[in-house]
């Protein structure tokens, strides 16, 4: 079942995000890098801010990474996460991925024992009609280390 | 720059500060359109002086309609910075001094007014968002746990920051609201005590970490010294007034958090600000007193490292010392009750109060105050602040 049940919180893919939505509901975690220099960028943007190509590369992540930073939210700004109080927003830098960060969340957990510097893994959330979104969990014991 | 151009504040003037929704007897436009003639009155000037208008964050009062309601000739200024949340306040004072002091508009308000109740909440959650892609899907909508995972981050890397550092900013604007009657919260004392038994909105942020949500309208009139001088007030000096944004701030923490390690845990304003006091020729030993844009009172303690006023990861210690506190501090800061317990108008109603310590009219008011540092939102982008003298 989806974390959050609400129509209201889907993705909107447009020019620059679409490809990084495509692949989410292949269930594949890409960030996009510049064709010509490697560079990775994210959010999506049209141009390398390094090289200036326009040219763009999506690649996967094997979706094992650490907490950047977090915070516990206990009070809903919208109706649509009301039910999941609280619940834990986290960014994420994945390991094959240095230079970005993803905004998710850290499910299978208590709040109270998220960490900052704790190794996580990718899961996919199904939230209908196809689309999947990328959230994460404590890394599974024994599992991949870096 | 001819030094008789030098930009000045003649005025300021305010409405009422209600909690939001708390005036919805007349239209905002009504409410901004009070606060300039306000600001007019207070600097003995009117409506057939003024040439220009400058606001920030998508302003739904527009500078074309101003000049129509109020009876401004012609207009040859009118500005609005993009972006930013509140972080464009002290932007739009800077778009405000440029035009005077290059002589295209000779006497340019600045102003904000909002009614809540009538508007939308400023930052609240909506689909046209920039990136909003990327933070929708996972619950992140509001500028709170935006800024929380900031703040929770930098405590991370500056494990002597505590919890009780950031109550301690909460109480210290508390304690000035309290002298200060048009603030919201003047009357309600809080300790320390209470800060803690207040619930958590997004860890580490509890509700008294967050700013206040008013209704209220603020203007500031800025003109060049030769117009100032027969004013009635003595006038105020921009010594030096900026916005910027660091190398791929972006969207910053307000949308998908992708700024440069460097500067995660920062309010944006690092290299603004050295650019800021080179400027004025001044540094923050000179600050006498500063108004520092509380929106979360976290990002209020990176603004004392990022401005300079103690090392990086040192602000806890110098709230903890009494620094920030009036009357005895070393940089009395927030003197009117900042956001956090006077009202929340994106950052118009501090530069105000930075005005009053300069003119010696504050509740708070620090002795013999000379110059005063006022910033815009932090951690936006674009963030700016200014530094504001008496001659």
């Amino acid at each position: 079942m989806a974390l959050f049940d609400s129509e209201v919180l889907a993705p909107h893919p447009n020019f620059d995000d679409r490809p990084f939505w495509d692949a989410c509901n292949r269930r594949q975690l890409c960030f996009q890098h510049c064709a010509d220099c490697d560079t990775v960028r994210h959010p999506p943007s049209p141009v390398c801010p390094r090289c200036r190509s326009l040219a763009a590369a999506w690649k996967p992540t094997q979706g094992q990474g650490e907490l950047f930073s977090y915070t516990v939210v206990h009070h809903a700004s919208h109706e649509s996460v009301q039910a999941q109080l609280p619940y834990v927003v986290a960014l994420v830098v994945f390991d094959d991925v240095p230079g970005a960060r993803l905004v998710t969340n850290i499910t299978g957990i208590p709040p109270a024992q998220v960490r900052i510097g704790m190794r996580v893994s990718l899961w996919w959330d199904e939230i209908g009609h196809g689309r999947f979104i990328p959230r994460c969990e404590p890394a599974a014991a024994g599992g991949p280390d870096r | 720059m001819n030094p008789k151009r030098q930009a000045c504040i003649v005025g300021v003037g305010q409405t009422e500060f209600t909690r939001h929704g708390g005036i919805m007897n007349r239209s905002q436009f009504q409410v901004a359109a009070e606060a300039v003639l306000s600001a007019l009155a207070d600097a003995g000037l009117s409506p057939e002086d003024i040439d220009g208008f400058a606001s920030f964050s998508n302003d739904a009062n527009e500078a074309a309609l101003m000049q129509v309601a109020l009876g401004v000739p012609q207009l040859r200024w009118s500005s609005m910075v993009w972006g930013g949340g509140g972080g464009g306040s002290c932007a739009a004072m800077a778009q405000a001094t440029t035009a005077v002091e290059a002589g295209v508009a000779e006497v340019v308000v600045v102003y904000r007014g909002l009614c809540q109740g009538q508007s939308r909440r400023f930052g609240r959650f909506g689909e046209g968002r920039t990136h909003g892609n990327f933070v929708h899907p996972f619950g992140l909508f509001a500028p709170a746990p935006m800024l929380a995972m900031v703040t929770q981050r930098h405590m991370h890397l500056h494990p002597q920051i505590e919890a009780k550092h950031l109550g301690m900013v909460a109480v210290n604007a508390r304690a000035n609201a309290n002298r200060n009657p048009r603030a919201v919260m003047h009357g309600r004392p809080m300790t320390l005590d209470d800060y803690f038994a207040s619930r958590f909105i997004a860890e580490p942020f509890r509700l008294f970490d967050c700013c206040l949500e008013s209704d209220g309208g603020c203007a500031i009139v800025i003109t060049h010294r030769d117009r100032a001088r027969d004013l009635r007030q003595a006038p105020v000096e921009v010594l030096a007034a900026q916005h910027g944004s660091g190398p791929g701030w972006g969207t910053g923490p307000l949308a998908s958090h992708n700024m440069p390690d460097a500067d995660y845990n920062s309010t944006n304003a690092r290299r603004m600000a050295k650019e800021l006091y080179a400027r004025a020729g001044v540094g923050p030993a000179d600050i006498d007193v500063a108004q520092i844009y509380d929106h979360f009172t976290g990002m209020v303690l990176m603004a004392l490292e990022d401005y300079g006023f103690c090392e990086p990861g040192g602000s806890g210690e110098f709230v903890e010392q009494g620094q920030i506190a009036w009357p005895q501090g070393k940089l009395p800061i927030n003197t009117s009750g900042g956001q956090l317990s006077e009202a929340y108008v994106h950052g118009m109603n501090v530069a105000i109060e930075g005005v009053r310590q300069l003119r010696g009219e504050s509740t708070s008011q620090v002795q013999d105050a000379r110059l005063c540092l006022v910033t815009g939102g932090l951690g936006t982008s674009p963030t700016s602040a200014m530094i504001i003298g008496r001659p």
